[in-house]
């Protein structure tokens, strides 16, 4: 972990409610795809937490959804605009244990840290399959940025508005694959684990005070003991998750 | 120079800047970002006689200049404490350590006191009173001041070691709870606590925290600690601790003032993780821009 300040190199809506935005900093505290940054806003006391979709050694990438006043008025930051960042939390995703087909789920605003973790299976040789799950066709991001990584993409749309129609368990159970990192929400989740045929890692998400393990606002329990989501996750193995 | 050194219970510490209970773990997470050893001591984590996971999630909830917390004192239980993590602590920070004790029962109290009074590293127990007696319809022991004396006296009784205990500030009078404490034999006294607080999402018509209710602390609580701070001064003759939205050197400064020996740093740290280092730093120029050469000057110098 890190704290420093970054420097918004762009900012730019992708769909009505989520926006990218580029981060120009010190990332060197950043060990795996799947980690998190903790943002600080002026006129809000705690920190924004958001998953890093990208990075190299000196840019950030996040993609986030406008949900409240926090992400609201980060929307409306402009290039130059200066952000004290938190960089480099959380556990991220093991790629060791990908084998070589490795699926990634990612459900809206949970396919972000899908990405970069793409980005690295790839390198690593393997055959990503990516299923990217989304209500409605104009809620669809980043279908053709995983594309040009060299994965084979399935969007699904519960309306059927574009892609496969229905849930990503829909397009799960005609994949094949030797593992899976999912990220999204709890009903996705729960939907994965039931029809899962490998072991796999899911990042959750929980309201943080801190984000880096001091204040033990985001426990859990799991098979291993209790954990943190901030700090000992936010990436569990299948294996340890108590549903 | 000026000097910061406060001598707190018969210890001489370098500093009077303490990360309070709860915000600060066992302060590992910190000392992977600067030496911890800075710190006049910290007051660990919440420790009980049995492990406790504590509340469900959510457990946090943000505010305007400050925040909502219902942890729930989860925590590995005194025997993990004691064999874990403070052996882990003591790689980190060689300096006297203030434990933090919850209970549930006066018995549970003594039991947790005197397994932690046994340990080299502690330095003073804080004895939390703001937990629910489950012998008394839950109502807070620290709510009524016939509990916290005999939580007091049961504690002492089992131990040697300075025995400070943590006021609520959700009282009538706190002053009368301060009173109690010290006549039943407390060698010190810190508050205030959180503040019993809640929020609801008008989105989804719901409390914001699973348990509904949490502490509330953060910078907007500062006025309510200057203010028990100081009445309790007036009230009681054994050194105070206070605590209570404090972020920046100043309100070190004004919180002394007010009656403080040591002050607690608490929800400040979760925000900003170095906030206990730049306090550190700050306090010397700060006293400096009020000439003042020695921190002990200040204590109780509003009165």
């Amino acid at each position: 972990m890190k704290q420093s300040i970054f420097e918004i190199r762009s900012n730019e809506a992708l769909t009505d409610s989520i926006y990218k935005m580029i981060l120009n900093g010190d990332t060197s505290s950043i060990t795996a795809s799947g980690q998190f940054i903790n943002i600080k806003l002026d006129g809000f006391y705690l920190r924004r937490p958001i998953s890093i979709c990208d990075y190299d050694n000196e840019t950030i990438t996040i993609i986030y959804k406008v949900v409240g006043e926090g992400t609201e008025v980060m929307s409306k930051m402009n290039t130059g605009d200066k952000l004290d960042v938190l960089c480099g939390l959380g556990n991220g995703f093991d790629t060791t244990k990908s084998l070589d087909k490795p699926v990634l789920i990612g459900g809206g605003v949970g396919v972000p840290p899908m990405y970069n973790l793409c980005k690295k299976l790839i390198t690593e040789g393997k055959s990503v399959t990516v299923i990217l799950g989304f209500n409605k066709k104009d809620e669809i991001f980043y279908e053709n940025e995983f594309k040009q990584l060299g994965a084979d993409v399935k969007v699904t749309t519960v309306d059927g508005s574009y892609g496969i129609k229905g849930f990503v368990t829909d397009a799960l159970k005609d994949t094949d694959y030797s593992y899976f990192y999912t990220c999204g929400p709890m009903p996705m989740f729960k939907a994965i684990e039931s029809v899962a045929t490998t072991s796999g890692q899911y990042s959750f998400e929980e309201r943080m005070g801190c984000g880096f393990g001091a204040c033990m606002g985001c426990s859990c329990k799991t098979k291993y003991g209790n954990k943190r989501i901030c700090k000992d996750g936010p990436v569990l193995v299948r294996e340890e998750i108590i549903w | 120079m000026v000097n910061t050194k406060v001598n707190l219970l018969g210890i001489e510490i370098d500093n009077p800047i303490i990360p309070a209970s709860g915000t600060y773990g066992f302060g590992y997470e910190f000392a992977d970002l600067y030496d911890i050893n800075i710190l006049g001591t910290f007051s660990f984590k919440g420790t009980t006689k049995e492990p406790r996971f504590g509340n469900p999630t959510p457990r946090i909830a943000e505010c305007n200049a400050g925040m909502i917390n219902s942890v729930g004192l989860q925590n590995p239980g005194v025997d993990k404490v004691i064999s874990e993590e403070l052996p882990k602590l003591s790689k980190v920070f060689n300096k006297p350590v203030m434990a933090n004790v919850s209970g549930f029962s006066v018995e549970e109290y003594a039991y947790t006191c005197e397994k932690i009074n046994a340990c080299e590293q502690v330095g003073w127990i804080e004895v939390n009173v703001s937990c629910p007696n489950v012998h008394n319809g839950g109502m807070s022991f620290g709510t009524e001041p016939a509990a916290v004396e005999k939580v007091v006296k049961a504690v002492k009784a089992v131990t040697t070691k300075p025995i400070i205990i943590k006021l609520s500030p959700n009282v009538t009078d706190i002053v009368s709870i301060a009173k109690a404490a010290e006549s039943a034999g407390a060698d010190g006294i810190s508050l205030i606590n959180t503040l019993l607080g809640m929020r609801i999402d008008i989105k989804r018509r719901q409390p914001v925290i699973a348990n509904k209710v949490g502490g509330f602390s953060g910078s907007a609580i500062f006025p309510v600690a200057v203010r028990m701070v100081y009445q309790v001064y007036d009230a009681v003759k054994i050194p105070i601790i206070g605590m209570g939205g404090v972020s920046t050197a100043k309100d070190v400064i004004e919180l002394m003032m007010a009656g403080a020996t040591a002050v607690q740093v608490g929800a400040a740290n979760l925000v900003d993780p170095y906030a206990c280092k730049t306090i550190i730093e700050d306090l010397p120029n700060e006293l400096a821009k009020l000439n003042v050469k020695d921190i002990n000057e200040i204590i109780g110098g509003a009165h």
